[in-house]
Parts: C-alpha cells; structure tokens; sequence
C-alpha cells in the first residue's frame, strides 16, 4: 500500500470515479428509455460535475477540461434548453465513454485519449450555441478540502502600461459551501500578470446582521500583461456557476469604490483565505497571524481561533469585531466572515466537522450509503486460500478420527460435527466477499455495443437482465474478453443491417439481450441477438471450403452451429475492423473452459441466435459426490447429480452394437461406464447390479455414469490442474482428498460430449 | 529433504545425477526445487504415457513426468526406493520420477561436450550436453524438452 497520502487521495478518488461513472451509464441508460425526468438528469450532470471537481483537486487538466465541456452540455440539457433526441443519446453515451477513458488516462498516467475532441464539438454543436448562463444556485457537492496556505510568487506592483483587465469577482456563499478558497483563484490571477487587488466591502452587513455563511465581499483585480479573456476565465473555471464574474478590459473601474489592497505578498499571512468559514478548523495550518501594523487593528490577536471557541474569540477581542465591519483595514473582510462563523458552521452538512486533511473527494449525496470497506484482493485471496486449505485439514481430521474408532456419539465426534459446520460458514462467507455482481461487466459491454454498432453502422441496442446476479471477482474478470468478442460477433456477423431488418419485417434497430441468472448451482449468461440466426447452408459450406469437415459429412442443425467454434473459422465474407480474424469462437470457447463453464449455441433461422455460457458460480469450492472408479477414487459435482440408483437387468437395454441405454422413469437415457470412458478399464460384460449416477446438463440431457461405489458426499476445494495438461475431456479440476491423495473432478457434460458411449464388452477387442 | 540452492560461479556447473533404468543422468541442480520419496499419484485419463498422473505437494496438484518413458526406456517401477526429483523450469513445475539419486556433481562448464547427432535414438533430443566423470558418462538433460509442452498439448 502507498505511504504517500495523497496517493491514496489519488487511489480513493479514481475508486469513486469507477462508481461515478457506473452512477453515469445507469442513468444514461435511464434517459435512453425514456426517462427525461430531473432527478436522472440530475445524475448524469452530477456524476460528470463531481469527477470534475475531484480531477481539478488533483490538476488532471485534461480530464477537467473534458468533464468541463461535456457538463456544460449536460447542463443546458437540464436546464431544458437541450431536447434529448436519440442522436443526443449516442452523443452523451459516447461522451460518458470517452469521460471513462480520460479518467484511465488519469489514473495510469497515460496521455489522455485520442478522438474525444470530435465528441465534443459534436456534443457543442448540439447546444446550437444557446448562451450559457450562470448557475448562481447551483451547489456543488463536493466536501472542501485542506488547503495550504503557502503563496505563490505574486508580482510586483507595476504601472499598468500593458493591457488591463478588470476583473470582478463576488462569490456567492454557495463557493465557500463548496470549499472553493478565492484566495486561490486571486493567487492564480496573480500568476497570469500583475494584479492590483481591491476589495469591496459596500455589501457588508454589520456584525449582527451577518450571516456567518453568507457572501458579502467582492474583488476587483485588475491585471496587467500579456493575459486574455480566456486565461481569466479559466481560473475562474470551477466557480463561474457560484459567483459573479464581470471581466473587462481597460483600466480601473471608476464604479468601483473599494479599498486598495496591497499586493498579495504584502499580505503575508493574513489572507483572504479566511473568508472561507471553514477554514479557521483545527487542524488546519498556522492560522491567520495578522500584521501588527494594520490600521485599525488592535496588536496581533487569536483572531482565527479555533471555531469551536467562539466565546473565547470573543472574549479576547470584542472590540476589534465591533470595529471590524467599519475598518478601512484590508484584512476586514476576511475577519468579518471568519470570526462569527464557528457554532453555525458546525450545524451544516459539509466541512465544518471535517478534519483539513479530509479527502477533496467528490461525495455523491444522492447515493444511498451503505457501509463498506474496500479491502485489498490480495488479503481476500490469501483468505480464501486459507480456508481452503483449513478445508482441507478438516477432512483430514474428520478422516483420522474416524480412523480411530471413536463412538459416533463422543464428545470429540460432536466438536468436530460443529467445527465442520463451522468450516462451511466460514467458507460461505469467504466466498461471499469475491462474489460481485456482473453489472459492470455488463456495462462494459454497452460500450462495446456502441462502438461496434457505430463501426458497422448498425443500430443496435443492448437490454440487460439480471445485472446483480452475482459470480467470483476472478470469474467476472476472466469472462470479460470473451464476452466482448461474442457482442462484437452479434453485432457484425447476428444482426443484420437495418435495411435487410426492414425487409425482414423487423424493426430498424437491432436488440441484443445480455442476461445473466443462477440456475442449478450456476451462473448463467446468455447472449441473444434478433438478428437472422445462423446461416447453415453457408457455415456448412464454409467448414468444407476451410477442409474442416468432409464435403459428404451428414451434420445436424446443431453439429453445424458448433463449426463456430472450431479453430480458424469465420463466416463474415469481408473481415472487418471488428472481427473475422479467424481468431474467434474457439478462443471463447477455450477461455470459458478455462474457467470451467461450458457454452452452446441456440439458433432460429431468421429470428436470431442465443449463445448461452454456463459458468460455476466460484472457482473455489464444490460439493461433490465422492466416487471409486476402477481403484480411483474421482469426485462428481453434485450440482449435475439428479438421482442415484442400482442397476438391474431389466433396466438396461442396448441401442446399438455399442452401446447401451437404461431405462428410468419411462425416459431411456444413455448409459456411460466412467472407468472405460476415462481408460482406467475396459467396458465390463454386464452393469447389472453396477450403481449409476443419473446427471443432468444445463440443456436438460440426461445421462447415467456407472460407477464401482459412492464413497461420500462432502465439500471439495477445486484445485487447478496445471496448464501443461491442456484440457482433458471430462476432467474439470482436481482436489485433495482427506488422505492427501489428489482426485479428479468430474465434467459430466463435458465426459459425455466427448464420451465413446462404448458401454459393451464385445467391441472392446475391436477398439484395441 | 530439500536441497539447498548454493551460489556458483558461471563457469562451475553443479548436477544434481540420478539413474534411470541403468544409466546415469543429471539435471541442472538450480532448477531442482527439492526430492521427494515415491508416492502414488493419481493417473490422469487421455493424458500421454509418460505422465504419471498428478500428486499433491502441499497442497497444490504437481504432475509427474516418468522419465523413463519419457526417454523411450520401460516404465520405473514405482516403489518405496522410487523418488520424484521436483524441478522447476520457467513457470512450470513438474516432478520426475526416477529410480534413485546418486549424486551432486561439480564440474567446469568446459567439460560439457554437445551430444553427437545420431537420429535413431529418441533420447537424444532431451539430451543437453553430455561428460565423464570418474569413468562414467553423465547425461545433462534439457529440462525444458522433457516437461510436457503447454502450447503443443493444450492446442
């Protein structure tokens, strides 16, 4: 972990821009169905404001200066001067995108990203150039921040021989409620070119009628050299929406009728920073040590004293707050508003309480709070593998008490009972803290949708189901580049284009739904497009074209679908930008494999295709129905176990010279002995009396493995086997038993999609 | 026992040898992570013959590579005087089972000699240089050849 505290600043604001931006494409995606209401305009303007700030805290200049557009766009659409029009969805949904990879480019130090400049003029064209106005009203929601008083180099005084600029700059309370500090936008004035500050004091009230968190002075700057309207107005960036700002060039303001303020160097401490109500905090910097030689002022006093202690500011010092709101001194105004604002202060939301060291974060007020704790994935992993291994050592414990004979009733027979029990919770809940839900992912993908469809200049829209269903951290990472390949396929090779769509009868706008769900102990996610569904003939004639399959090979609708998957095919007759470089299916399907899921293809000619990818729900743990197999003890995911049963004579009947089926509850399901499929043996004369596990797939097919016992049910902890093997047909993982010995786990689906089905001695011979 | 990785000089070579079928062999000992007694793994289905199957050290799956096979020569046998060397090459792991270990050697890199090219023998292609020491020819395996092949297996 860094050290570095701003660091971690850095690290928890990039965190909260995740969240920004989720907040960001939800209510996008809100708006795009059709809900134009405030609160979700809200949102979205909030969301690109709050990154905003954060990133200027931070001097992310390109990132600000994106965010900056973009929510002045976002701005005038909430204000309704904007009409929300589906191009201007795209817009903001490509903006929202780009935001993202600003953000990134942020965070990793990158250069900012290509291309978002088009986005934006796109986005400005849209305004048509409606003026924007100020939002004096406007609060932002960000918490003030602790600031340092060091000043920066301000200039000499100088005769005004160059250009002049007047500037007039009168905060509203709203800026200070924000935590801007003027003082650093006078210091930023004072870099652009020589500034002769005055301040204006005709507004404040005196000491009883003020409020402690008003706004009551104004600025006039007038700045001398090489400076445009433009630079001026970028300092002012963050707070135009909070003050007044009147920029004009020429000389001094005859109208203006303040008081001369020394240069900012001579004001050496007592600084206009303590307008700010909040800044006089404890815990923030040396306070306000005001110049003896002040007019007006009694020798140097606590006069920022910590707010908290309101009596005794003013028991040391009533006379100079009297005085204060008549004085000519140029530390009046800051005095004026500091001094009173302490017990007030301390009863409104943001800042007053908050420590100076307090993260300038921006805090989304209208999420709703839900404590957590962002812990690092290492720790949880290091966890999860400990109670793994704690697993482990139960069975093993379990196993040797067994072992020495003890009474099923005996106290140490009833500990362990509980401590398994125990070991279960725990594991439970270890596993919970890595369960995520997939909506990011899914969100991801909305992205990738957009970029894909534009690409191909399809109009596309992805529904999302079941976004808080949740699966392994490990499981969402991993499936994300096979998830982005499939969308891209749907969209260039699913969906047609929207005039043969028209043609077809179907809507311009091509639907792709993105779903996920549990079902039988696993997740399942499921891809389905509208577009014309896979086209047979030409795969078919593809595969025999590429010498995957013979030109005579008899295939069936579903054989067909899965040629997608073989290596090196590709239907698309041009390759695109997106996809058809022949990397493609088989790399998902390996990658989903990888993650010990399975997926298959459903297709209706002319109404579209479903890739469906069933996935364990944590890498991690099963239960598991502990088998013997020919000496070799292998364990069966119970999750695919529907029944077990005896066979008898009666129950099996054979299909073909080869092959056998059995008969249960009026359904023939084929029957397939572990031990020959797995090559520990050969297939045996009769199964009569052999025990079959009767295990289901996620498409509803049945098979029954024959097995030599059941040994026990229990949890297993799932260990990889290493890459070196490749995939083996039917094994899953491995594990490690109670007696350290290792099993195998078993993929029933996978077995019996690459099984013999052999389950007759008599062709053994001829297989050799 | 684990052995203990010594620091070396580059122009110092230390082997750790061991005998398969009759014959002595040796590996780099740097790649040797440590020597196990023979115990029984569990066979993997559909897996080439030479892999053993896969055993459990402390609590990750290792799998075992018999040698011999591996080298074209009979199965070891597999009993208690059996041991399975654990070596390490790149990222991979992998235990050999051998008949015995024999030996630390420690010769100058000098004395290594490219095996000559005699194409009928299956061995040879996992044989990395070859040396006498005492009388004795000491094979030096390329370890990489012989650990079953990520790419090749998993495509």
């Amino acid at each position: 972990m860094a050290t570095d505290p701003m660091a971690e600043i850095r690290a928890s604001f990039f965190v909260e821009c995740e969240e920004l931006l989720e907040s960001l494409q939800d209510a996008l995606s809100d708006m795009d169905e059709g809900s134009h209401d405030n609160e979700t305009i809200n949102v979205v303007f909030r969301a690109v404001h709050s990154i905003k700030g954060g990133a200027g805290a931070f001097g992310l200049n390109a990132l600000v200066a994106f965010a900056h557009r973009y929510e002045t766009v976002m701005d005038e659409v909430r204000c309704g001067r904007m009409e929300i029009t589906p191009e201007a969805m795209k817009l903001f949904f490509q903006a929202a995108d780009f935001l993202q990879d600003h953000v990134r480019a942020a965070r990793d130090g990158a250069p900012p990203p290509d291309g978002s400049e088009p986005c934006l003029v796109a986005l400005e064209a849209l305004m048509g150039g409606a003026p924007v106005v100020e939002e004096v009203e406007e609060v932002t929601d960000f918490q003030p921040m602790g600031l340092s008083f060091d000043f920066g180099p301000a200039d000499e005084e100088t005769t005004p021989s160059q250009p002049v600029w007047t500037v007039r700059f009168k905060p509203t309370a709203a800026l200070y409620a924000s935590g801007n500090e003027p003082l650093h936008l006078l210091r930023a004035l004072a870099k652009l070119g020589t500034c002769t500050t005055r301040c204006e004091t005709d507004d404040l009230p005196s000491l009883e009628e003020l409020d402690p968190e008003g706004a009551y002075v104004t600025w006039v700057v007038e700045i001398t050299g090489d400076v445009t309207d433009f630079d001026i107005r970028e300092v002012f960036d963050f707070v135009e929406d909070v003050c007044e700002l009147e920029i004009t060039s020429g000389g001094a303001d005859a109208a203006v009728g303040g008081f001369d303020l020394p240069p900012l160097d001579g004001l050496e401490g007592a600084d206009p920073l303590s307008a700010d109500p909040f800044a006089g905090t404890p815990g923030s910097e040396p306070m306000l040590e005001l110049p003896s030689d002040l007019p007006g002022m009694p020798a140097p006093t606590p006069v920022a004293a910590p707010p908290q202690n309101p009596s005794a500011l003013e028991m040391n010092n009533p006379p100079s707050l009297n005085e204060l709101s008549a004085t000519p001194a140029p530390t009046e105004a800051p005095i004026a508003a500091a001094a009173p604002a302490p017990a007030p202060a301390a009863s409104t939301g943001p800042g007053a309480s908050v420590p100076s060291g307090n993260p300038p974060a921006a805090k989304e007020n209208s999420s709703e709070p839900s404590a957590t704790v962002r812990v690092d994935l290492d720790r949880i992993d290091r966890l999860v593998n400990l109670v793994g291994e704690l697993v482990i050592n139960q069975a093993m414990l379990a196993q040797s008490v067994a072992e020495a004979g003890l009474p099923p009733n005996s106290a140490v027979m009833t500990g362990l009972e509980a401590f398994m029990m125990l070991t279960r919770d725990i594991q439970d809940s270890v596993m919970m803290i890595r369960a995520q839900p997939v909506k990011p992912l899914f969100q991801r993908m909305g992205r990738i949708v957009r970029e894909a469809s534009s690409a191909v200049g399809k109009d596309v829209r992805l529904r999302t189901e079941g976004e808080t269903t949740e699966v392994d951290k490990t499981v969402i990472e991993r499936l994300a580049d096979p998830l982005t390949h499939m969308i891209r396929n749907s969209v260039d090779h699913g969906l047609e284009t929207p005039d043969k769509r028209e043609a077809a009868g179907k809507t311009r706008e091509g639907v792709i739904t993105l779903s996920a769900q549990h079902r039988s102990g696993r997740v399942v996610i499921e891809i389905t497009d509208d577009g014309a569904g896979i086209n047979r003939p030409k795969v078919r004639a593809k595969a025999i074209e590429k010498g995957l399959i013979a030109p005579d090979a008899q295939l069936s609708d579903s054989e067909i679908d899965n040629l997608l998957f073989l290596p090196g095919f590709s239907t698309a007759d041009q390759v695109s930008a997106l996809s058809g470089r022949g990397v493609g299916m088989d790399v998902v399907r390996q990658a989903i494999q990888g993650l010990g899921g399975r997926i298959t293809i459903h297709s209706e000619p002319g109404k579209g295709t479903r890739f469906s990818i069933s996935l364990p729900l944590t890498l991690a743990v099963l239960d598991g129905m502990v088998v013997n197999v020919a000496n070799e003890t292998l364990v069966v995911p119970l999750s695919s176990i529907l029944e077990t049963a005896t066979l008898t004579d009666d129950d099996i009947r054979a299909l073909g010279p080869n092959t056998n089926v059995i008969h249960v509850r009026g359904a023939f399901v084929p029957l397939y002995d572990l031990g020959a499929e797995l090559g520990y043996r050969a297939p045996m004369e009769s199964y009569a009396g052999g025990i079959v596990l009767l295990t289901a797939q996620e498409n509803g097919t049945r098979s029954a493995l024959v097995v030599d016992s059941i040994l026990e049910q229990r949890q297993v902890v799932i260990k990889g086997l290493q890459r070196s093997y490749g995939h083996i047909p039917g094994v899953a993982a491995a594990t490690i038993l109670g007696d350290g010995q290792i099993a195998l786990i078993l993929d029933p689906a996978d077995l019996v999609s690459n099984a013999s089905g052999r389950t007759r001695s008599q062709s053994f011979a001829l297989a050799g | 026992m684990e052995l203990e990785k010594s620091s070396q000089n580059s122009s110092e070579l230390e082997l750790l040898s061991f005998r398969l079928a009759d014959e002595e062999y040796s590996v780099d000992i740097m790649s040797v992570r440590e020597i196990r007694g023979w115990t029984r793994a569990t066979p993997l289905p559909h897996a080439p013959y030479h892999v053993r199957g896969v055993i459990n050290l402390r609590g990750t799956v290792l799998p075992v590579v018999d040698l011999s096979v591996r080298l074209g020569m009979e199965p070891v046998e597999g009993d208690a005087r059996n041991v399975i060397i654990v070596v390490q090459v790149g990222s991979q792991t992998a235990g050999l089972l051998v008949n015995a270990v024999s030996d630390i050697l420690a010769l100058p890199r000098t004395e290594l000699q490219p095996p000559p090219e005699l194409a009928a023998d299956a061995a040879h292609s996992f044989i990395e240089a070859l040396t006498i020491v005492d009388g004795r020819m000491i094979r030096v395996l390329d370890l990489s050849a012989v650990l079953p092949d990520d790419n090749v297996e998993a495509a």
